[in-house]
């Protein structure tokens, strides 16, 4: 149930993309999800899938792991899906009732935005399963440093992220926690009507709202009793090197971006 | 045994119960294995192990928070897993207080915190008010406190509030997940001193989750003791505890008086059996005493 959001949580196996420098994952999945709204035609889908599969079967996070993440984003998929097919109003009309029409344009559009939209949660989502927040505070404090010329707070940043991104599973596990506790106490939270359920979560909301400021006053507590001071003249223990295989990696995501621009210069496939 | 004399009606019951937890992922853990237990009408029950042995797991069964992965659990002779079965009620039969149970508190006041259990129940306002105020006494909390918010309340006095939510729905099996977690030594015998004197009123069983060894010697007629997922012991305190060297081994221990009495006797001192507890130490050294002057 709860536990099932696994947006932000890192897989822990071994594979070649969990061996990867987190820069290079990093860039990979800007790109990537820059590249899923810039290709048009259908060769740009395939190209998107198979690079998004590669990267999954190679990470060897099983399928059915990142399939489950999508699901906290259902909602915003079907209200995408419906959106799309009820306002485009092109090509031939297919059905229509009351002040729904439907057209064939509509049903493609509709079918392709969710496509872009699973592909995007899939490639994020890829990252955080192969990559630690540490890696990724790491990765993002040294890709980006060179704003800091222009005093944009690159550590206090990446900080704040990755502090975001452990707290995730902590908070998951906190709600299911006292979901259980208030349960055990005769709660419901799976009936009644709307405003019952509504009000039925104020007994979660509130411990969680409390006890998620208790953990973060502990956590400010815990640093500052180890001394962190910021960013200024803080060294690494494990200091980012790019090896062969971020090379590769980086070739690779070439590979992928020179055949999706190229894709798009395919007239007969639009 | 005597299990088997029980009536079953009665009891809570465990029929070979294996629990998974994210079955098929690289988290994969069996928390549960094969467990099998008889849980009685009355009785006042320690369970122990190291930490991680599923202590909580196997209590989050009991009121069907967690569903077996395989295997039955009944309660009263009625299969708690079945579609029918009203796990809501369930809960009111069964009252679980969470490890650190403050963390659960989330009303404007204590009255309406710990009124939250029995008005889920659907009793009427009567009834509510009297049992929670009932609660309240039974868990020693003052009735200036009573209009306080709970957030108001020192460590001690919340936990109290929170064991008293879970009393007020008048549970059949009491479970209690370390309830003396971070108290110091005084608040944790008056907690444990109430919850015994709610066990001896009757009718009540009493599971108490603990790490301390000298806790469920002196409180449970029974111990269960539970090591990665298996049931490793399960006995009166004395059995279970002359078995300190096994229990060494997988990180427990008997308490300090069982040692302190093994010594005695290595020593010379002719006790007819080890002590578990300091009050049980004290009647054998005296009977000795009184023996050997005599
Ligand atoms: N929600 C969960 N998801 C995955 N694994 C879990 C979960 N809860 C517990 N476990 C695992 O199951 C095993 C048993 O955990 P459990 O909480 O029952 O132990 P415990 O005996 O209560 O320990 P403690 O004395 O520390 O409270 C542990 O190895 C733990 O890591
Ligand atoms: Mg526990």
């Amino acid at each position: 149930m709860i536990r099932d959001i696994t947006i932000g949580q890192y897989y822990p196996v071994d594979s070649p993309i969990h061996r990867l420098d987190p820069r290079v994952k990093l860039s990979a999945t800007m790109l990537y999800l820059v590249s899923l709204f810039v290709f048009s035609g259908y060769l740009g889908y395939v190209l998107a899938i198979a690079f998004v599969a590669v990267c999954v079967k190679l990470s060897r996070v099983p399928f059915r792991y990142i399939v489950r993440g999508l699901k906290p984003v259902l909602m915003l998929l079907i209200i995408t899906l419906l959106f799309n097919i009820f306002l485009t109003k092109q090509g031939t009309e297919l059905a229509s009732f009351w002040i729904f029409h439907i057209y064939d344009e509509g049903l493609i559009t509709a079918a392709l935005m969710g496509l872009r939209l699973v592909l995007l949660v899939i490639g994020s989502s890829l990252m955080t399963f192969t990559t630690t927040p540490n890696q990724l505070t790491d990765g993002l404090e040294k890709g980006l440093r060179g704003l800091k010329v222009i005093h944009v707070p690159v550590h206090e940043i990446a900080m704040m992220m990755s502090i975001a991104l452990r707290f995730i599973p902590i908070l998951v596990e906190e709600t299911d926690k006292i979901m259980k506790a208030q349960q055990a106490r005769g709660a419901d939270f799976e009936s009644g009507k709307l405003l019952q359920r509504v009000k039925a979560l104020i007994p979660l909301l509130v411990p969680l709202i409390v006890s998620a400021f208790r953990r973060a006053s502990d956590l400010a507590m815990a640093m500052e009793a180890r001394c962190y001071h910021g960013g200024e003249g803080r060294t690494k223990m494990k200091p980012l090197h790019y090896k062969k295989l971020d090379y590769v990696g980086y070739l690779v995501l070439a590979g992928y971006l020179g055949l999706v621009i190229g894709s798009s210069f395919v007239p007969f496939l639009k | 045994m005597d299990a088997q004399r029980r009536n079953l009606k009665e009891c809570m019951v465990l029929d070979h119960v294996n629990y998974v937890y994210g079955a098929g992922t690289a988290y994969e853990k069996h928390a549960l294995q094969d467990i099998n237990l008889v849980l009685g009408k009355n009785e006042f029950i320690g369970l122990i192990g190291h930490t991680g042995s599923g202590k909580s797991t196997l209590i989050q069964h009991l009121n069907g928070l967690l569903q077996p992965t395989s295997g039955h659990i009944y309660y009263k002779g009625n299969d708690i897993g079945a579609k029918e079965f009203n796990k809501k009620e369930l809960r009111s039969h069964v009252g679980l207080v969470f490890q650190y149970p403050e963390h659960q508190l989330f009303e404007t006041t204590v009255v309406k915190d710990v009124a939250f259990g029995p008005k889920n129940m659907g009793l009427p306002q009567l009834e509510v008010d009297m049992r929670v105020f009932a609660a309240l006494k039974e868990v020693g909390i003052s009735e200036e406190l009573y209009d306080a918010s709970p957030f108001e309340l020192s460590g001690g006095q919340k936990r109290r509030v929170a064991i008293a939510g879970v009393l007020a729905m008048r549970p059949e099996f009491l479970i209690l997940d370390e309830p003396t977690a971070g108290l110091d030594p005084r608040g944790r015998d008056e907690i444990l001193d109430r919850i015994a004197e709610i066990h001896a009123e009757g009718n009540r069983t009493v599971i108490l989750v603990s790490h301390s060894m000298e806790d469920v010697a002196k409180y449970a007629t029974r111990l269960i003791v539970m090591n990665k997922g298996n049931v490793f012991a399960d006995g009166s305190p004395r059995e279970v505890f002359e078995l300190y060297r096994e229990l060494e081994e997988i990180g427990l221990a008997a308490p300090q008086v069982t040692y302190l009495s093994e010594r005695l006797r290595e020593a010379g001192v002719a006790l007819a059996q080890n002590a578990t507890t300091l009050a049980e130490a004290r009647e054998l050294l005296l009977a000795d005493w009184k023996g050997g002057s005599r």
